[in-house]
Order: structure tokens, then C-alpha cells, then sequence
């Protein structure tokens, strides 16, 4: 076996299974406490922590600039127009709702199926999802044109007794993606609270005491409360299970339902979900090993956590790249002329580079080099490929949106597509506000949950009286 | 009502989860049922020590779920049907496979704002009083390395000196007694 001889040699792998260790040896409940509690209530915040908030608030300055000066001279800032009524809007939705969705999937998913090494990660990849989710929201919202009037949206009893379309994907989506919010903040929330708690304990001011202590609603650990609390959080995760796969296949029906060729097809539900979780597994990793990095957090976010994200990764981009697939096999199959057609100009037409470029970073660099777990432990080239398939998924709608737009049914109706730098700085400027929002979580709240992590240490198996009796 | 002065309890701590367990469960074997554990993360144990077996947090889920799902098919049926019928493509008003996507997404809302709310409701939380606040161990243990076994005034069986004796049988790091 090719492991055999790295088991004798890395401390990091646990001898009994071959693999990583999730958390590493020596730890205590009261080690672990401490490290992760000390990076919130240290009165000494880092410097480099000020340089990235200050580069992140910029970026966030920026994009309310692009949204005052979009909500003062309207959408036709962007580069919208008939054909490509849809632009960057759009591609960013999706592209930011996709990343929310691995957070969903190691909070919930990986809860369910009892892979306990995701514990370390789940905290900031549920962080991650409400951000990204906040980022993504703000797209269709200010697409609308007339963002003030978007509670339209609801089902609210208003003067001109007018009430939404329920036969409309774009409604569907209105409630995906507010249930998504809501439940992933509720997640969120309640999966804080015992880790408040220890806060709460712990600070030293009297501000941090009041501040956690009503975020902690009173959590003092009773055992009747942890049991309730055990039940809720398995509950959730099962409900926020069929949630995350919901969500995207919603979206991907706004483009499924329309008869647009390149855009009717059935793989679009299953294609969208794998690409989602594909791209938020990027995500993860791209925010967790600066994080690992700057916090000293090699203890807790091992290489074992990198090294099945890999495989995540593998395994869906392996999906992704069938959906690819099909996509093709049905332009030909199909034998329908607008399929065939859709399909040879996104690979060769006017915009076919954003085509190539997509599979390389999503297909062709992804999955030759992820089956190598030394690569996949080489943090490095971890970090650099995270940033590659985003960059790829981002073409991925991209490509979905702008080729399908631009070439539809009449050649009389044919358009193009260049975005302007109102769009480059709303899209970049959600970027920045993403990063802020995150590194405020990392700053005042447990990004890894302490809770959890306990349960992982050796010391809290219980042993039977006479192992204990016996000095073991 | 409880009582709101004097002693709420004794409160022994331990530094293993497994003297917890044991002492836990040799109380409740001993007749004891105002008792109650602490611990700096889920010990499924020592619920079962002290007989807590069954919670209603998925009972409370259900009904929200249902609840939710059935409103919004009713609100979209009524919507669509009743207060502002539009004929789409002559597509039939009462359209209810489309209705199914927005009942499915309240479904999961509302199950799981009742599963998270529920779940705090019949923990009593928000409570940020709370008599063992006082202990003088209990905060710098219970939400972080310690594990705590509380014998409550309550219990018929409670005397102060009896139980403290009682309770430094199970060789404790420290029993001390909690006020209101």
C-alpha cells in the first residue's frame, strides 16, 4: 500500500486508520477552548487584520458607489440590454448562491452522515453561506430596476391589490432562496449559542461579558437543554439537507423552464447542485487556509480537512464535467438545429474563449491533479486551484447566460455582450463587502465551534469503572 | 412557585465525563429525580443517568412543517384562484404542480423555525439569571473543561449536610452549595 510508509513517518496521520488525524495529539478541552476563544476576546486585535479590513472596506465603498450611481441613472448603467437582458446580474447571483451552498453541505450533509471531521470547518463554511447568500440576494434585487418596489416580490396585501404569479420560476426563487437565508441564519445561530456561552464565561471586559451573554441567551449547559439542542440541530440539518438541493435546482429551473435552446434541458436541476457545491468547496478552501495560516489553526484545520475537500472536489467536479457532457451529447442527439447550434457557438463562436477557458479551469486542471494526495496536501496548490475553479464557475454562467442570450432563435435578433465598469465594480465590490462581512465574523465571533471539537478529543470517550480503576 | 431565597442546590463538580456519568447515575438510582448535569458539550450519558430520555422538538417540527406547507399552498391557491385570477398561456388557474415549489421551501421554514425556536422555548432560554451563576466554579468550568452534577433543594430528598456527604462519596473535585 502507498500509505503504509507514510504512516510510520507523518505524526499527522493516525496510525490506527491511515488517515490524517482530525484534530492533532495533545489536546485538551481546555487547549482547545482557549485557542479559539483567544482569537475573539484578545483586547490586541492584529495589524494585518486592519490591512485587510481596510482593503475589504474600500472595496465595499466601492460598491456602494456602483449602487448609488446605478439607483440615481438606473439599470442602463450595466451593460444590459435586449438580447442580453440578463447580465452580470444574474451570473453573480448565481455564482454567489453557489458558494453559499457547500456551507449548507458540511453543516448539514456531512452532520448527517456523521463525518465528524467536518466540525472544525463547519462554523466559518455556514458563515461563508450567509454571506455569500447576502451577496448573491442584493443582485436580483437591484436587477429589478426599481429596487424599492421589491417586496412586490411577497405575497403582501398592497393598494393595487395586485398579487405575485405563482406559475413563475422567479417566484419559486423568491422563496428558495429567503427560506435559504433564514434557515441558514437560524443554523447559524443556534449552532453559536452553547460557544456564547463559553464566551460569556471567559471575557474579561465587561462589555464582551454583556455582549455574549445576551447573545448566549443564558446557556449553561444542562444536559436536558444539550439533549433538545442535539435533536433541533439534527433537525435541521435534515431539513436544510433537502433545502440546499432545492435551492439551486430552482434556479437552475428559471433557465430550465424558459424554451431558450442551450437553456431547456432536464440535466440543468442535478448539474447546477454539483456545480454549486464545487464551487462553495473552492470557496472553503480558498477562506480556510489564510485562516489556518494567520490563526495558527493547524491543529484544528489539519491537512486531513484539505485532503477530503480534495476528493469533494474530485468527485464533484467529475459531476460537473458529465453535465458538460451532456450538454453536448444532447445538442447532437437531440437533432434539434437551435441545440446544435447553441452548443457549436459557445464553443467556437464570437465568445468561445470564455467556452475553453471554463473547462480548463473546471475540468482539465482540477481533475488530472486532485486524485494526487500529495498535491492535495500541498497547501499551496490547494489555495491556487480553489481560486481556479471559482474563477471557472464564474464562467460557467458566464457561458450559460451570455452565449444562450446573444444567439437565440432569429439572427435578426442577435446581440452582443460587454459588460462596463459599473458592472466590474458592483461584481469586485461584492467581493470586498464578502470579505469584510467575513472578517468581521472571524473577529468578534467563535469561527470554529468549540463545542464540537470537544466531542472529537479522546478524553471524551467514557470509559467503563474498570478501565479507569485499572489506571488506564 | 420555587422558593426565591436559600439554597438552590449542591453542585459537585468532576474533571472526567465518565465520574459524572457514574455519579449521575448512581443518584438517580438512589432515588434522586431534581437533579440535573452540566457540561461544556453534549454528553448523552449522563441524560440517559438521570432519565431524560424523550424531547417534543420533533413533534413541535411536524406541526410547524405541516403548518407552513399547507398555508402557502392555500395562500397561493387563494391568490390564483380567488383574488387575482390571470390566465397565463390558458394554463388552468388552480395550477397546482407549480404551487408545490413555494409550499415545499415554507415547509422546511417553518419546520425548522420550529425546530430551532421550540427547542429554545422548552429549554426555558432566553434565561440569563440563573442561580448557578453563582457557584463560584461553575463559570469558568461548565462552558469550558468541567462537569458538573447538581442535587436541587427541591427533591424531597434534600438535606444540606446529608447530601453534601452524599455527594463526597462519589469523590468530587469540590461540592459547593448554590444560593438563589
Amino acid at each position: 500500500m502507498a500509505t503504509s510508509e507514510l504512516k510510520t513517518k507523518d505524526p499527522g496521520i493516525d496510525p490506527a486508520t491511515g488517515e490524517f488525524r482530525v484534530v492533532d495529539l495533545g489536546q485538551t478541552f481546555r487547549s482547545i477552548t482557549e485557542k479559539i476563544a483567544s482569537i475573539v476576546l484578545t483586547p490586541r486585535t492584529p495589524l494585518g487584520w486592519f490591512a485587510y479590513f481596510a482593503i475589504a472596506g474600500a472595496g465595499t465603498t466601492m460598491l456602494l458607489v456602483a449602487v448609488t450611481w446605478l439607483f440615481l441613472k438606473g439599470v442602463g448603467i450595466w451593460a444590459i440590454t435586449i438580447p442580453v437582458a440578463w447580465g452580470f446580474a444574474i451570473i453573480n447571483f448565481v455564482w454567489w448562491i453557489g458558494i453559499g451552498h457547500a456551507g449548507t453541505l458540511i453543516s448539514a450533509i456531512l452532520l448527517l452522515f456523521k463525518q465528524q471531521w467536518r466540525n472544525s470547518i463547519s462554523r466559518f463554511a455556514e458563515a461563508m453561506t450567509i454571506f455569500a447568500v447576502m451577496c448573491a440576494a442584493l443582485f436580483p434585487v437591484i436587477h429589478v430596476g426599481r429596487p424599492w418596489l421589491g417586496y412586490w416580490l411577497l405575497p403582501l396585501p398592497f393598494t393595487m391589490t395586485v398579487w405575485p404569479q405563482f406559475r413563475s420560476p422567479l417566484m419559486w426563487d423568491t422563496f428558495a432562496v429567503s427560506t435559504y437565508a433564514t434557515i441558514s441564519v437560524v443554523f447559524w445561530y443556534i449552532g453559536m449559542i452553547p460557544d456564547f456561552g463559553t464566551f460569556r464565561d471567559r471575557a474579561q471586559s465587561r462589555f464582551a461579558q454583556y455582549f455574549y451573554g445576551i447573545l448566549s441567551v443564558g446557556w449553561r449547559g444542562s444536559v436536558r437543554h444539550w439533549m433538545r439542542y442535539e435533536t433541533a440541530s439534527l433537525l435541521l440539518a435534515g431539513l436544510a439537507t433537502p433545502l440546499v438541493l432545492s435551492v439551486h435546482t430552482v434556479i437552475s429551473f428559471d433557465f430550465a423552464v424558459a424554451v431558450l435552446p442551450g437553456w431547456h434541458t432536464t440535466i440543468f436541476p442535478p448539474y447546477f447542485v454539483a456545480g454549486a457545491i464545487y464551487s462553495g468547496f473552492a470557496m472553503v478552501l480558498t477562506l480556510a487556509i489564510p485562516l489556518r495560516k494567520y490563526y495558527h489553526l493547524e491543529q484544528l484545520v489539519t491537512e486531513r480537512h484539505i485532503d477530503n475537500m480534495g476528493k469533494l472536489m474530485l468527485v464533484t467536479g467529475f459531476i460537473v464535467g458529465y453535465g458538460y457532457g451532456m450538454e453536448a451529447f444532447m445538442a447532437w442527439y437531440s437533432a434539434d438545429h437551435w441545440e446544435a447550434f447553441t452548443f457549436w457557438n459557445r464553443a467556437f463562436g464570437p465568445m468561445g474563449w470564455s467556452y475553453w477557458l471554463l473547462l480548463t479551469f473546471n475540468l482539465f486542471i482540477p481533475l488530472t491533479t486532485l486524485w494526487s494526495r500529495k498535491l492535495r496536501t500541498n497547501i499551496a496548490f490547494m489555495f491556487v486551484l480553489s481560486i481556479v475553479v471559482n474563477t471557472g464557475m464564474w464562467f460557467e454562467r458566464f457561458v450559460i447566460i451570455v452565449t444562450s442570450l446573444t444567439r437565440d432563435f432569429l439572427p435578426s435578433a442577435w446581440g452582443t455582450y460587454r459588460a462596463t465598469k459599473w458592472d466590474y465594480m458592483t461584481f469586485f465590490g461584492t467581493v470586498a463587502f464578502f470579505l469584510f462581512m467575513f472578517l468581521l465574523f472571524v473577529r468578534f465571533l467563535p469561527m470554529i465551534p468549540m463545542n464540537e471539537i470537544r466531542l472529537l478529543l479522546p478524553q471524551a470517550k467514557i470509559k467503563p469503572k474498570a478501565a479507569v480503576e485499572a489506571g488506564d | 412557585m420555587p422558593p426565591r431565597e436559600g439554597t438552590y442546590g449542591l453542585l459537585a463538580e468532576f474533571d472526567t465525563p465518565g465520574d459524572l456519568v457514574r455519579a449521575a447515575r448512581q443518584a438517580r438510582q438512589d432515588g434522586w429525580r431534581r437533579l440535573d448535569c452540566y457540561t461544556p458539550y453534549p454528553v448523552e450519558e449522563a441524560a440517559e443517568a438521570i432519565g431524560f430520555h424523550r424531547d417534543k422538538v420533533p413533534l413541535l417540527c411536524l406541526i410547524g412543517g405541516l403548518l407552513g406547507g399547507a398555508a402557502m399552498f392555500a395562500l397561493e391557491t387563494w391568490i390564483s384562484v380567488l383574488a387575482y385570477p390571470i390566465n397565463v398561456a390558458g394554463r388552468p388557474t388552480y395550477s397546482w404542480p407549480a404551487f408545490i415549489v413555494p409550499a415545499y421551501e415554507w415547509t422546511i421554514l417553518w419546520a425548522g423555525l420550529s425546530a430551532a425556536f421550540g427547542m429554545l422555548a422548552l429549554n426555558g432560554l432566553p434565561a440569563l439569571y440563573h442561580p448557578l451563576f453563582n457557584a463560584p466554579n461553575f463559570r469558568d468550568g461548565a462552558t469550558t473543561d468541567k462537569f458538573f452534577l447538581c442535587l436541587e433543594a427541591l427533591d424531597p430528598k434534600f438535606d444540606l449536610a446529608e447530601s453534601k456527604a452524599y455527594l463526597e462519596n462519589f469523590r468530587p473535585v469540590s461540592v459547593v452549595e448554590v444560593e438563589y
